[in-house]
C-alpha cells in the first residue's frame, strides 16, 4: 500500500496502482486519451503526463509508471501545463480539425481536452497527413484522418472481444488503423469501439449526421434484446428514439453493449402497429378501439381465457394480465413461448446464480446448449476473463467458434451421465466448479441431469453457487416470479381451449394450435404474432413505456419512458385495463403507480433494485433423468431475434452482410 | 499516401500465391525455427519466418522475394495466429517487400553520413541506370529504394543489396558493384576502398593513437 503525495495531497492506493489512479484518487483530473480501465495499457498517446520526484527531470506518463511509496506528484505545475499544450499540439498536427463535419462534436475527448489542456492556437502550417477511409463493416463509420493511434479499439478487440480484426499497419507517421484487408468487424460486440474510440474517427454508421448530443434527451433505461438486462441510455429527440448507449455497470454489462442492443433502436419506427386492426373475412382491417374491445367482450369468454407473455415485456404488463385473468376467473398464463415446461417450483433452480461477475471467477465451467456468444454476447466476456484467469471451459452441443479456448464434448446432452475423465477430473480439482444451461439445453432436458451434476460436483457451498441457467429472454426471470409457468408449458393452455387467448407481444408461438380461440394480440410490431391474430391492439415497445424488468440473474432492474407510443398505440397496462372494464371485472388499480404498488404487495422482491434472493436450496436433481439427445440452439441468426430487430433495416443489413456474406455496394458519399 | 502498401488482394494473386507451402528444405528449417520457441509461445516465430517465406519466394521469382498476402495467410495459418498480427509486423519493419521486387533490391542509404559523403552521386548513378526510387526497372534486375541510416556511417557512403552491403563507395566502384552483379557474379561484400579491410581507421589511427601497439592508460591526461 505505498503512500505518496499528489499536489500535496496525501493518498495511500493499492500495491500495482498506478500514478493516474494515484492521482484520481487525489481528486486530480489526469487527460488521457489511450488509457481505459478495462484494457490493457498501452501508454501510446503521452497525455497524462505528470511530474514526479524522485525520477528524472521530465514529466512522465502517469498511466504506465507503477505508484511508488514517497513519491511526489505534481499534477499543476509549470512543467506539466507545458507537456500536456505540446502533447495536444502535436496530437493535432495530423488532425484535421473538422469538428463541424465530425460526428464526435460535442461528446469528443479530443475536443473537450484540448479546450481544457491546449494552447488554443495552431503554430503548424505544413501539409496535414491524410488517411483513407477504412472499411468497418456497416456499424462503423471510419473517418481514420482524425484517429491519434491511441489503439483502444485494436486492444478492445483483442483482450475483450477476443476477436482480433483490428489492427495497426506500418509505422511512425504512415500508421493506420484498419481491419484485415478492410473487412467487416464480424463480432457481436463490434461496435463498442465506437465509444471507445476517443475522437472522430470510429463513429456509428446508422446514426452518421443525425443529431448533435445536445439536442438529446437521455433517458436511462433496460435493453430488452436478451436476458442479460444491459443498462443503456435512450438518446432520443422529439418522438423518436436515436440511438441507445450502453451505461457503467460493473455488475451487469460493465460498459459494453452488443450491437442488437445497440442498433435494433431504428426497428421501433418501422413496421410498427399504430392503429388498431380486426380481421374480417381473414383480412385484418382497420378498427377503433371501441369495436375491438366489443368484439373481444362479444367472445364472452369468462374464465375461459389465456395469456402468454413475450420475451420483451416488462414486469408490470404481465402483472396487469395476470391480474385481469383472475378477475376472470383464469389461471391460464405461460411465458414460455417456444413450448418449453421445465420445473419452476424453485426459481433458484432456473436463474443464473453465480452472478455476472462472479462467473469470472470460476476455475470449471460446464456450458449446456447454449450459444453463448449468441445469446448473451457480454455473458462470453466474462467467460473470456474466467478462461484468461485459467478457468477450464467444456461444452455439450454443436460446435460455435469460442473466444477463449474451450473443449466441446459433442451435440448429443446424453454425455452429460457418463462425462469423460478429464472433465470430472476437472470438475473434481476445482474450487469454483459451475454449470452453465442454455435454453436448448433446458429444451433437450437436461435441467434435472445438470442439476444432478450440481450435487455431484459440489458446486453449490455456502460461498459458491455454480449452478446457472442462462435465459434469452428479457422477460423470462420477470414472468417466472409472477408466475407466467403452467405445469405442462403451453401445451396446457392449448389443452384449456381458451376462448379468447392474449398474446402480449408473443411472437415466437405457434398460433395454430390455437385454431377455435379469439387470438388478440397486444403488441408493438406487425411481425408473426399479427399475421395470425383476430385482433390486433397496438401497443408500446420498452423504449415507450416505464417498467421494472428482472435479468438472467434474477436481478430486478427499472427503466423509465423515453419517448410517447406513435399513433394509437397506448402503453400496455392502459390497454389491459380498459379490456378489464370491457369484459366486465375489475382489477384494482387506476394508475401505473397503483398497478405497481400492487405487484410489489404481491411480489415483493420486484420493489427491490438489485438481486432477488431465491435462495440457495437447489432440487436435487435426477442422474437417471431421460435425456432427450441432440442439441439444437434455437438462435438461427444472432441480429433477427426479436420483432424490433427483424424490423431494422440495420440488423437486416448486418444479418445479410455479416451472416450470409451478401455484398452491398458502397454509396457515394 | 505511405509509399508502402500491400499489393492489392486480387483472383490473380490468389491464382498465383494461393498453393504456397514451404517447400521440402525449407519446411524443415521451418520445424528448426519453432522449435527455438516455447511451448506456446511459437507465434514469436513470425519474423524469422516471415523471412523465411520472403526468401522462398524470392527463389520462385529469381528476386528477392517479397510477401503476397496469401503467404502471410499460410505463415499465419502456420503459427497459428490471427492473420491482423501478422501484417502488422510485416507491415512495420522494411526488410519485409510489401509488393513485388526486382532481381536485386538496392537500397541507398541517404541519411546525413552518408549524405555527407556522396550518397546522392551514389543516387544519380542509380539514376543513370534507369532506376526510379520505390520501381523496378522493366527488365526485373532492380528495385530502387532510399532508405535511412544502416548503421555503417564508418564506411559512409553505403549501399544495401539484397543481403550484403557495399560500403566506401564511389561511382566508379559502385559502378563495378553492379556491372557484376547485372553478369552473375559475386562481388565481394563491405568495404570497397582498397586496402581496407572493416571499418578501421583510413591511414594513420587518429584516436587512442597511443593504444595502437600497447594498453594506456589515458586517464592522467584527461
Ligand atoms: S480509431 Fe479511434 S480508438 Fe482506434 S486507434 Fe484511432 S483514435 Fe484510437
Ligand atoms: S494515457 Fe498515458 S500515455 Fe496515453
Ligand atoms: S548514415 Fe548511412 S549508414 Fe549511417
Amino acid at each position: 500500500m505505498p503512500k505518496l503525495t499528489v499536489d500535496g495531497i496525501e493518498v495511500e492506493v493499492p500495491a500495482g496502482a498506478t500514478v493516474l489512479q494515484a492521482c484520481e484518487a487525489a481528486g486530480k483530473e489526469i487527460p488521457r486519451f489511450c488509457y481505459h480501465e478495462r484494457l490493457s495499457i498501452a501508454g501510446n498517446c503521452r497525455m497524462c503526463l505528470v511530474e514526479v520526484k524522485p525520477g528524472p527531470p521530465k514529466p512522465q506518463a502517469s498511466c504506465a509508471l507503477p505508484a511508488g511509496e514517497g513519491q511526489e506528484i505534481r499534477t499543476d505545475s509549470e512543467m506539466v501545463r507545458k507537456a500536456r499544450e505540446g502533447v495536444m499540439e502535436f496530437l493535432l498536427i495530423n488532425h484535421p480539425l473538422d469538428c463541424p463535419i465530425c460526428d464526435q462534436g460535442g461528446e469528443c475527448d479530443l475536443q473537450d481536452q484540448s479546450v481544457a489542456y491546449g494552447r488554443g492556437a495552431s503554430r503548424y502550417d505544413e501539409n496535414k497527413r491524410a488517411v483513407t477511409e477504412k472499411y468497418m463493416g456497416p456499424l462503423i463509420k471510419t473517418v481514420m484522418t482524425r484517429c491519434i493511434h491511441c489503439t483502444r479499439c485494436v486492444r478492445f478487440s483483442e483482450e475483450i472481444a477476443g476477436v482480433d480484426e483490428i489492427g495497426a499497419l506500418y509505422r511512425g507517421e504512415n500508421m493506420q488503423i484498419t481491419t484485415y484487408l478492410e473487412r467487416a468487424a464480424k463480432h457481436e460486440l463490434s461496435a463498442n469501439v465506437i465509444d471507445l474510440c476517443p475522437v472522430g474517427a470510429l463513429t456509428s454508421r446508422p446514426y452518421a449526421f443525425e443529431a448533435r448530443p445536445w439536442e438529446l434527451k437521455k433517458t436511462l433505461s433496460i435493453d430488452v434484446s436478451d436476458a442479460v438486462g444491459s443498462n443503456i441510455r435512450i438518446d432520443s429527440r422529439g418522438r423518436e428514439a436515436l440511438r441507445i448507449l450502453p451505461r457503467v455497470n460493473d455488475d451487469v454489462n460493465e460498459e459494453w453493449l452488443s450491437d442488437k442492443a445497440r442498433f435494433q433502436v431504428d426497428g421501433l419506427t418501422r413496421r410498427r402497429l399504430d392503429r388498431v386492426w380486426i380481421r374480417k373475412q381473414g383480412k385484418l382491417q382497420q378498427a377503433s378501439w371501441e369495436d375491438a374491445f366489443a368484439a373481444i367482450a362479444k367472445a364472452k369468454p369468462g374464465a375461459s381465457i389465456a395469456a402468454i407473455a413475450g420475451d420483451m415485456l416488462d414486469c408490470e404488463t404481465m402483472f396487469a394480465a395476470k391480474v385481469l385473468l383472475k378477475a376472470s376467473g383464469s389461471s391460464l398464463i405461460e411465458s414460455r413461448q417456444t413450448g418449453m415446461d421445465y420445473a419452476v417450483s424453485s426459481l433458484a433452480a432456473v436463474n443464473f446464480n453465480s452472478t455476472f461477475a462472479g462467473i469470472e471467477t470460476a476455475d470449471a465451467i460446464l456450458i449446456v446448449g447454449s450459444h453463448v456468444r449468441w445469446e448473451a454476447p457480454l455473458v462470453n466476456v466474462r467467460l473470456r476473463k474466467a478462461a484468461k484467469n485459467g478457468a477450464k471451459i467444456f461444452i455439450v452441443g454443436p460446435e460455435w467458434e469460442t473466444t477463449y479456448p474451450a473443449t466441446f464434448l459433442g451435440a448429443d446432452v446424453s454425455v452429460l451421465s457418463k462425462l469423460p475423465g478429464d472433465v470430472s477430473d476437472a470438475f473434481k480439482d476445482a474450487k469454483r466448479p459451475a454449470i452453465i444451461l442454455g435454453g436448448a439445453g433446458l429444451a433437450a432436458g437436461a435441467h434435472d441431469a445438470a442439476l444432478a451434476l450440481a450435487v455431484k460436483f459440489k458446486m453449490v457451498t455456502p460461498e459458491w453457487n455454480g449452478f446457472n441457467v442462462l435465459h434469452m429472454a428479457a422477460a423470462r426471470m420477470g414472468a417466472l416470479m409472477l408466475g407466467f409457468a403452467q405445469q405442462g408449458g403451453i401445451k396446457d393452455l392449448v389443452a384449456a381451449k381458451p376462448a379468447v387467448l392474449l398474446a402480449l407481444g408473443a411472437d415466437e408461438v405457434d398460433f395454430s394450435a390455437f385454431e377455435g380461440s379469439l387470438k388478440v394480440y397486444i403488441g408493438h410490431h406487425g411481425d408473426k404474432a399479427a399475421h395470425a391474430a383476430d385482433i390486433v391492439l397496438p401497443a408500446s415497445a420498452f423504449t415507450e413505456k416505464a417498467g421494472t424488468y428482472v435479468n438472467t440473474e434474477g436481478r430486478v432492474q427499472f427503466a423509465d419512458k423515453a419517448v410517447f407510443a406513435p399513433g394509437d398505440a397506448r402503453e400496455d397496462w392502459t390497454i389491459l385495463r380498459a379490456l378489464a372494464d370491457a369484459l366486465g371485472v375489475t382489477v384494482g388499480f387506476d394508475s401505473f403507480a397503483e398497478l405497481q404498488a400492487a405487484m410489489i404487495a404481491e411480489v415483493p422482491a420486484l420493489g427491490i433494485e438489485g438481486l432477488a434472493d431465491y435462495g440457495s436450496d437447489l432440487p436435487k436433481g435426477d442422474a437417471k433423468a431421460d435425456l432427450g439427445g441432440e442439441i439444437r440452439y434455437p438462435i438461427k441468426d444472432f441480429y433477427l431475434t426479436n420483432p424490433i430487430a427483424r424490423a431494422s433495416e440495420t440488423m437486416q443489413r448486418c444479418s445479410s452482410e455479416l451472416l450470409h456474406g451478401v455484398e452491398f455496394a458502397e454509396a457515394a458519399e | 499516401m505511405a509509399a508502402r502498401h500491400l499489393e492489392p488482394d486480387t483472383p490473380e494473386l490468389r491464382a498465383r500465391w494461393g498453393n504456397f507451402a514451404w517447400n521440402a528444405e525449407n519446411a524443415e528449417k521451418a520445424k528448426e525455427v519453432l522449435a527455438r520457441y516455447p511451448v506456446g509461445r511459437q507465434r514469436s516465430a513470425v519474423m524469422p519466418l516471415l523471412d523465411l517465406a520472403q526468401r522462398q519466394v524470392g527463389a520462385e521469382t529469381n528476386t528477392q522475394g517479397w510477401l503476397p498476402i496469401p503467404v502471410m495467410e499460410y505463415v499465419a495459418a502456420y503459427l497459428d495466429m490471427p492473420i491482423i498480427r501478422v501484417v502488422e509486423v510485416a507491415s512495420f519493419y522494411t526488410m519485409y517487400n510489401l509488393v513485388p521486387v526486382g532481381r536485386y533490391h538496392v537500397q541507398v542509404c541517404g541519411t546525413t553520413p552518408c549524405m555527407l559523403r556522396g550518397s546522392d552521386d551514389i543516387m544519380a548513378a542509380c539514376k543513370k541506370r534507369g532506376m526510379h526510387k520505390g520501381h523496378t526497372t522493366d527488365d526485373g534486375m532492380w528495385t530502387l529504394t532510399e532508405v535511412e541510416c544502416m548503421g555503417n556511417c564508418a564506411s559512409a557512403p553505403m549501399v544495401q543489396i539484397n543481403d550484403d552491403n557495399y560500403e566506401d563507395l564511389t561511382v566508379e566502384s559502385f559502378d563495378k558493384v553492379l556491372d557484376a552483379l547485372a553478369k552473375g557474379e559475386t562481388p565481394k561484400p563491405g568495404t570497397q576502398l582498397p586496402g581496407r579491410h572493416t571499418v578501421e581507421p583510413v591511414g594513420e589511427p587518429t584516436s587512442l593513437a597511443a593504444m595502437v601497439k600497447e594498453n594506456h592508460d589515458y586517464r592522467g591526461e584527461w
